[in-house]
């Protein structure tokens, strides 16, 4: 119970006045495509050379929250995902913009940010000894197998069928190879200079998601009764509240699959929503909803990459090992001061320590506050008429593309990918496996060389991949979710024959 | 209007020729990191530019810009190839890190496609086990290592990076075979497989490992370097052990710009910028974050260069 007697430091007037800075240049940075919030929080670092330990960490710990959080309102408005995290978020969240539900799904996915925060903090409050064990628990076979999990993801995921998710997600993964290799330094398909630091993952996820779209809105020309434009119908705060409550499943998986795979050093963060997002879907009563506006969609997914933010800071602060690009910025931000995270934070700067905790579950009041006032004048923007939204998106993610890393490459790669990724969704594949297999691809691929090398030298690959419980665990789980997408195609395919067949 | 702005574009042309040399610089400075936002290359470059804005200094802030990728070869190749050689993009360089990669191969530069301007930085590569491990010196690791040729598994941040240098020159200095496993993800992921206990050992950079070993996660059993650090002033040295092992697999960090630089501007820069790093405000952070600092000026870089070219080239020949 420590943390409360921290809880004044908090409210000292320029701390909070911080944390507000904070919280609303974070909404902003997230809200803007390309600067994902381990270049949001990058970004403010030189701001706190000038601040005192603590009053630094809380600018951090706010902006980390509501970056994350920020993400979903150019995914949801515009279609771009500002990180990874925020995929999930546009398969549902777009869509509901399209039919004028905008100003709802920002809503709904800022309660639920809130809702999923919050308790991913109180994990990092009380269970953090815990969720260390935890975190070092996955060794290179198990997050092999997790991969794999994730592969497994790819059929289920925002696909007219399971073969097409297949296949796109096959894509990804060959996407994924090119460039030089992380482990031996081999080079891949670098048939072009600004390939060789392979895809760069953000501004494949502009050209996956927007460019699609863009051209879609150029396509359909300058006729005016094409140009919808769409009504944003006003919805109410207490309205998304009760629509929240309603969903408590949603809610709940999203949360706890957040808050378990964020903690995983070097996988969670990324691929959080996206797993909350399919979970919900195989346990939701609602299946053929999900990928048409469904609000369970937002709410898991932003849920889920909420909730990550607390336990993803876990092996940082107790064992000194960032275990995200955005822990190893914070990890800065303490080094700064002299502060090494692990016992050294906890035992003679508890201040510091609990005082940033604490501004991050304050953080999470603050950013569902402000981002519940941002939902009602950002949901204008779906007012804008189609041709001038599609240059506003087209210009938005080639500055996004550009800013990743401050190189023309990103953008050709952007634009590369997002025209053949139009001609892709005409024949019914889907942005969403794809980015999956281009995110786990290098996760699956260096955890196997690793593992295999460690267990060449030790036990050998067969006992080192197959053998203890974890590994069984999660093979278990890759089998059951393999044998269901099967069983559920099969059964739909049933039906359809059996309705052509009376048709 | 044409012609106005055409007239303009000379002028200012002219002007910015005229001016390299007097007024250098007279806008922001642009310095490229191949390393992530957060990384410990990027961390300290960050601390060590922070006065360049002052009078004294340059007079004008500079800027960092990551491109990351392929353990560094992304940004260099970039640096290489497609950076103008204005004064106003400088660059980190790690050693032997740029080195290493140019004698492996596959990528567009070398250490003659750069002019180093001084160092700020030496961060050495250590031993570390796990705390609970058995192994208390160099020695216990070189006797197990002896008796189980090629099983000992020890993880680094990567091929052809100072780890690695530093890995490959214990198993020549011992005479055994291990098994250096590389991880992705740097440091900390290589350091996180010590802890987790995936692996009996690993190499790490001193003020990581000076992090772990506080934190009670680690021990670190020796330093390769020619000389104990003043952090770890307990931990004795390879050569201290018995094992023939120099100081060529010490990470040093600094700046260098593109080759054809004006001259002017290359002995401007390499006057200012070691009185830069030598600011004690600099020096305070550094100390703080656990960044051991060792400024060197242009001479001793590019002598340093030379040197480790050389060694490096004798290294890996066998690979």
């Amino acid at each position: 119970m420590e943390f409360i007697y921290y809880f004044g430091d908090v409210f000292s007037p320029l701390s909070f006045l911080l944390l507000l800075g904070g919280t609303i240049g974070g909404l902003i940075l997230g809200a803007t495509p390309g600067l994902s919030p381990t270049m949001a929080v990058a970004l403010l670092i030189p701001f706190t050379f000038h601040l005192e330990a603590v009053q630094g960490l809380i600018l951090l710990g706010a902006a980390y929250t509501s970056t994350v959080a920020g993400g979903a309102v150019s995914a949801i408005l515009l279609k771009i995902p500002g990180a990874p995290a925020n995929i999930a978020t546009t398969l549902d969240g777009h869509k509901m913009a399209k039919q004028g539900q905008g100003a709802k799904a920002l809503q709904l996915s800022f309660l639920a940010s809130a809702a999923g925060g919050i308790f991913g903090v109180l994990l990092l409050i009380f269970l953090t000894p815990l969720l260390a064990e935890w975190a070092l628990a996955f060794g290179p076979s198990h997050l092999f197998w997790l991969a794999i999990l994730g592969v497994t993801v790819i059929g289920s995921l925002d696909s007219a069928s399971v073969v097409k998710g297949l296949l796109s997600g096959c894509i990804g993964l060959w996407l994924a190879t090119i460039g030089f290799d992380d482990i031996m330094g081999a080079q891949r398909f670098i048939f072009h200079p600004s390939l060789g630091g392979g895809i760069n993952i953000i501004a494949a996820l502009i050209g996956l998601f927007a460019i699609p779209q863009v051209l879609t809105m150029f396509a359909k020309g300058r006729r005016t009764e094409g140009a919808e434009v769409i009504e944003v119908q006003k919805h109410s705060v207490l309205d998304a509240t009760r629509e929240l409550l309603r969903r408590p499943r949603a809610l709940g998986i999203g949360t706890i699959t957040g808050s378990v795979i964020g903690l995983i050093p070097g996988v969670g963060g990324q691929i959080a929503g996206l797993v909350a997002y399919d979970q919900t879907k195989k346990f939701s009563s609602e299946k053929e909803k999900f990928g048409k506006g469904h609000s369970e969609g937002v709410i898991a997914a932003e849920a889920a990459n909420n909730a990550m933010v607390g336990p993803s800071l876990v092996p940082l602060l107790t064992l000194s090992i960032p275990g995200s690009p955005t822990a190893a910025v914070l990890l800065g931000g303490l080094l700064i001061h002299g502060i090494f995270p692990g016992s050294d934070l906890f035992d003679n700067h508890p201040d510091v320590a609990w005082t940033f905790i604490n501004s991050m579950l304050v953080g999470q009041v603050l950013m569902c506050l402000f981002g519940l006032y941002v939902a009602g004048l950002a949901a204008r923007v779906a007012q804008v008429p189609q041709s001038v939204m599609a240059a506003i998106v087209l210009a938005l993610s080639v500055f996004g593309a550009y800013s990743v890393q401050s190189s023309m490459g990103d953008v050709y790669v952007m634009a590369c990918l997002g025209i053949g990724m139009y001609f892709l969704e005409r024949f019914g594949f889907s942005a969403a496996p794809l980015v999956l297999g281009l995110i786990l691809g290098p996760i699956a691929e260096a955890n196997f060389i690793q593992g295999g090398m460690i267990a060449d030298a030790t036990v050998g690959k067969a006992s080192y991949f197959l053998s203890g419980g974890l590994n069984i665990f999660l093979i278990a789980v890759v089998v059951a979710s393999v044998a269901y997408s099967a069983w559920m195609e099969l059964r739909t395919r049933r039906y359809t024959t059996k309705e052509e067949a009376q048709a | 209007m044409k012609k106005l702005i055409a007239g303009a574009a000379i002028a200012l042309m002219g002007l910015a020729g005229a001016a390299v040399a007097e007024e250098y610089p007279d806008r922001p400075i642009m310095m490229m990191v191949s390393y992530g936002a957060g990384g410990a290359t990027d961390f300290q470059a960050r601390i060590v530019t922070m006065t360049a804005g002052n009078e004294d200094a340059l007079g004008m802030p500079i800027a960092i810009i990551n491109k990351p990728g392929a353990g560094g070869r992304v940004g260099w190749n970039w640096f290489a190839t497609q950076a103008d050689a204005d004064g106003y993009t400088l660059a980190a360089y790690n050693v032997p890190h740029f080195i290493a990669q140019s004698i492996k191969g596959g990528v567009s530069y070398s250490a003659d496609s750069f002019e180093p301007i001084a160092n700020w930085g030496a961060d050495p590569a250590v031993f570390v086990v796990g705390a609970d491990s058995p192994f208390n010196s160099m020695a216990d690791v070189v006797a197990h290592a002896t008796e189980n040729p090629g099983k000992l598994t020890f993880s680094g941040a990567g091929l052809f990076v100072g780890h690695h240098i530093a890995a490959l020159q214990i198993e020549k200095a011992a005479g055994v075979k291990m098994a250096y496993i590389p991880t992705k993800g740097g440091g900390a992921a290589a350091m996180k497989a010590v802890i987790a206990g995936e692996v009996m050992g690993g190499i790490n950079n001193l003020s990581d490992a000076f992090r772990a070993q506080e934190a009670g996660n680690v021990k670190i059993l020796g330093v390769a370097d020619l000389q104990r650090s003043d952090f770890l002033p307990d931990v004795p040295t390879m050569q201290e052990q018995g094992l023939d092992v120099d100081n060529s697999s010490v990470n040093f960090r600094g700046v260098m710009v593109p080759k054809d630089t004006p001259q002017e501007v290359i002995d401007k820069l390499a006057a200012t910028v070691p009185e830069m790093f030598a600011n004690p405000r600099v020096a305070k952070k550094m100390q703080a974050g656990g960044s051991p600092m060792h400024i060197m000026t242009r001479d001793e870089v590019k002598a340093m260069w030379a040197a480790r070219e050389q060694t490096l080239k004798e290294l890996l020949a066998g690979l």
